[in-house]
């Protein structure tokens, strides 16, 4: 079933935008994400895809013409990074108050400045309350799989919501990994022929779009929108089946990995989770009863699931690929511990903030957070609530030096 | 092109207008419009402090007044003059400032219904059904 | 080409009455007079302005053909978007019917904040019509300067005090910026020579490319002048060459209409407010620089076009 190549991520997001061959794509190349634009054009350039292909002079424009697109009653899509993503905030929240099933890959990058190429998830991470799906994925296959889901959750009729898929920066955009891809025809019957809602290009019924909407309507449409996203987890979950039946694979809102037996474990999103499996195997063979919870679905938030799923743990740490200053943590975390709030059963929690701007988080930065974990879950105490990991300079102030992890490691190993 | 539905999931903006407002469950998907042009049922008429008199006896059917008018209000029939839409016309005087027959009027609107009484103030001629959808559509 | 009044009064209106516009606003006059020169379908992206919100206050809409706004400075790509989109649809045989496709702004939202996307929009070749309609301030927000508003007006944020006497600068030559995109079509009209406007209004929709249409747009709470004097200013600016109405197609100028007397520029400002400190003596020199812009301007016009 299917075909087997060798693509880094982005050549896979390439691969399924051109089964899907959308009706518009608009994008604007930007690091790391530029080789889907590469990519996208010369399968236009070589009649692959039937798409108009529109090479746009920003991405606050990409954005807009793919709303523009969007509401003419075809499917459209674009790609983005960083900041990228940052120029097109305005956009992201009319794309979603108008109801357009866009669909965009995220190849994750840090935000300056300072000026930094590599991945972290700031960017999608600042934008998740701009009314759009946001799915993290793994690594290349998933991405490729994701994106293909991503057309039938935007344009199902009880969602109608722009959808972001997000993929590690470099880590997974720019690494070569065997993926398998679907046969185009099966790609093209899974999305199906694109059915518009309110298209521009009906004479016969014009329609209007995006007028003012003042305090006796807009908060009710706001509401409304809210409904599009508590209804997308079904949505979600149905094409997830659907996906599995054709390809084998399948993918939660959220996937566990040895984490029902677990005592201590941790929640962590894209391809950190691959590292954290990894050491959980180490774990696991030296009698340590650890666990990951990679969250998929960031919105909507599995909030309940997530309490029930992690309320047996003894003690349990957020890694968040962003920081929120000021805030009590990072995004991530501050919604997991909101997420245990009325549960009566819940972990003692700690929230790492790691990898910003590409910092390399290794096996061991995350084996070191495990051992911190298995001190809490003996002494019941947490010292430091919120930790930065892999950061030089020293402990203080919430921070977890080199030191710090070499020590709590030792402990450990001693444990 | 062809959609999914014509059918609303919610109340058509004809229906939401301007009583009864729906909750969220009801409003349209988006905040589409789907009724085009239905904002000729907001009526601009009461802006007016002075309303253009036409002297129809006198007018050359230059249609000035009509090509000129910020607000559609210049109801025209068979390529004549057939009245002003005074549920819409907001009285700038435009109108009666290019005329070239100088044969519109601004008259102040409260010395206009007292003499004429209210009743009488919406329309003039005989345009009434026009006046009230604000001219043809397409 | 346009034809007369009584031709032009069987098209449909296309913008509903009941828009909340300003009595006597240029803005849909424009509209109006410009939509009697497109037949058939039509798309319509409206730049966040004056005419935007007043014409779609929800639940209603004024608008008789399909209509979108989604921001202030972006309707050029949004209109590229539903023409790509139409072009995708005609490529793939979805759809019969034969569009037409028109982005509006005012001068913020074009000279100002809009224009890299108009830009690139002209370079890219959507086949749309894009019409400026210019009121040369930042209207919807209550009279700021923008890049559209000439030396020496009034504004807020050009406001005449004891050292201050109005913008210090004078305005910029967008026509000539687009048209240094090179593309099919590209003109300057007026509302108050309408069979001009109409026949520009054919010409860009018929053109083979983007097109563009800069449109003086006399706003009465901006300029400060009584309200039925809106089409006599606009003839005002036509006949002081202040707006001179020309015609760039495919390259060449031509000027399309020449007052038979050139009048001084002090008649088009003299009723208006913002403009009534530069009648002040003491401010000659400020008088006198505005009407050597402007006619250095119509100079330079009239040698592009090769009647110099």
């Amino acid at each position: 079933m299917g075909k087997l190549i060798a693509a880094t991520g982005n050549q896979a997001v390439a691969q399924a935008m051109r089964q899907i061959d959308p009706h518009v794509v608009a994008a604007y190349p930007i690091t790391p994400q530029t080789d889907v634009v590469e990519e996208f054009a010369s399968f236009v350039s070589d009649g692959l895809v039937s798409t108009e292909f529109v090479p746009v002079e920003s991405e606050h424009s990409a954005m807009s013409t793919v709303i523009g697109s969007s509401a003419a009653g075809v499917r459209a899509m674009t790609a983005t990074s960083s900041q990228g993503l940052a120029l097109m905030w305005e956009m992201l929240y009319i794309a979603a108050g108008l109801r357009l099933p866009i669909v965009m890959a995220v190849a994750n990058r840090a935000l300056s400045a300072p000026l930094n190429i590599h991945g972290d998830q700031s960017d999608s991470m600042g934008a998740r309350d701009s009314g759009w799906i946001q799915l993290y994925c793994k690594n290349q296959q998933e991405a490729y799989d994701t994106l293909i889901q991503a057309i039938r959750i935007a344009e199902h009729k009880d969602v109608r919501l722009p959808v972001m898929v997000c993929y590690d920066g470099f880590i997974v955009s720019h690494s070569l990994s065997g993926v398998t891809l679907l046969d185009d025809d099966k790609v093209k019957a899974f999305v199906g022929k694109h059915v518009p809602l309110y298209p521009l290009l009906d004479s016969k019924n014009p329609v209007s779009y995006g007028g003012l909407v003042l305090f006796d309507f807009y908060f009710e449409f706001r509401r409304q929108m809210v409904d599009g996203m508590a209804r997308a987890p079904r949505v979600i979950d149905e094409v997830a089946m659907e996906f599995a039946e054709i390809s084998g694979r399948h993918y939660g809102r959220y996937e566990k990995y040895k984490i029902d037996d677990a005592e201590i474990g941790v929640v962590v999103l894209g391809s950190a989770a691959s590292t954290s499996e990894v050491v959980v195997d180490e774990l696991r063979a030296k009698g340590i009863k650890a666990g990951v919870m990679r969250l998929k679905s960031l919105r909507p938030f599995p909030r309940e699931e997530l309490a029930k799923e992690l309320g047996h743990l003894k003690a349990l740490a957020v890694l968040d690929r962003a920081d929120s200053p000021g805030a009590l943590g990072g995004p991530v975390g501050l919604e997991v511990r909101s997420a245990f709030f009325e549960s009566e059963k819940r972990p003692k929690l700690i929230n790492g903030i790691y990898g910003l701007g590409g910092r390399d988080t290794t096996p061991e930065h995350i084996a070191s957070v495990f051992y911190s974990l298995q001190k809490i879950a003996e002494g019941g105490k947490v010292e430091e609530p919120l930790f930065y990991l892999g950061l030089r300079g020293g402990k203080d102030d919430g921070r977890q030096s080199e030191a710090a992890i070499a020590q709590a490691r030792a402990a450990g190993q001693r444990a | 092109m062809k959609s999914e539905q014509k059918e609303n999931p919610g109340a058509s903006a004809k229906a939401v207008a301007p009583k009864e407002k729906p909750g969220w469950a009801d409003v349209p998907i988006g905040a589409v419009v789907l009724e085009a042009g239905c904002g000729v049922e907001y009526e601009t008429g009461e802006w007016r402090s002075e309303r253009p008199v036409v002297n129809t006896d006198k007018c050359i059917n230059c249609l000035f007044c009509w090509v000129f008018c910020p607000d559609g209000a210049v109801i025209v029939e068979n390529e004549k003059f057939k009245a002003i839409d005074y549920y819409h016309c907001k009285g700038c005087g435009i109108c009666s400032n290019e005329c070239p027959a100088k044969v519109i009027t601004m008259v102040e609107e409260t010395k206009f219904q007292e003499a004429n009484g209210e009743a009488s103030a919406a329309v003039q001629g005989n345009g009434n059904i026009k006046a009230k959808t604000g001219g043809k559509g397409e | 080409m346009a034809g007369n009044l009584k031709q032009l009064s069987h098209k449909p209106e296309r913008l509903a009455s009941g828009h909340r516009l300003c009595a006597g606003c240029g803005a849909p006059i424009i509209v109006r007079q410009i939509l009697s020169g497109v037949d058939g379908p039509l798309v319509i992206a409206n730049a966040t302005s004056c005419l935007q919100v007043t014409t779609s206050v929800y639940p209603y809409s004024n608008w008789r053909c399909s209509w979108i706004h989604s921001a202030f400075e972006n309707t050029a790509a949004t209109i590229g978007g539903v023409e790509a989109a139409y072009r995708a649809l005609k490529k793939r045989g979805e759809i019969d019917e034969d569009y037409k496709f028109m982005a509006i702004g005012g001068d913020g939202g074009t000279f100002d904040i809009g224009l890299q996307s108009l830009s690139g929009a002209l370079e890219r070749g959507h086949k749309f019509v894009y019409v400026c309609y210019d009121n040369e301030a930042y209207m919807n927000t209550g009279v700021q300067r923008s890049s559209a508003t000439p030396f020496g007006a009034w504004t807020t944020t050009s406001p005449v005090g004891e050292i201050g006497q109005g913008k210090l600068m004078g305005r910029k030559d967008l026509t000539a910026i687009v048209a240094a995109h090179r593309i099919p079509y590209v003109a300057q009209a007026s509302p108050s020579h309408w069979k001009d406007m109409v026949t520009k209004a054919e010409k860009a929709f018929n053109a083979d490319g983007p097109a563009f249409l800069n449109v003086i747009s006399p706003c009465v709470p901006g300029w400060k002048y009584d309200t039925e004097l809106t089409i006599k200013l606009a003839k005002s600016a036509v006949d002081s060459c202040y707006w001179p109405l020309y015609e760039i197609e495919n390259g060449q100028y031509k000027v399309t209409y020449r007052p038979k007397e050139k009048k001084p520029v002090v008649e088009f400002l003299k009723p208006q407010g913002r403009f009534k400190h530069l009648l002040d003596p003491k401010n000659k020199q400020l008088l006198d620089n505005l009407q050597a812009q402007v006619d250095r301007d119509w100079e330079e016009l009239l040698r592009k076009a090769g009647e110099g």
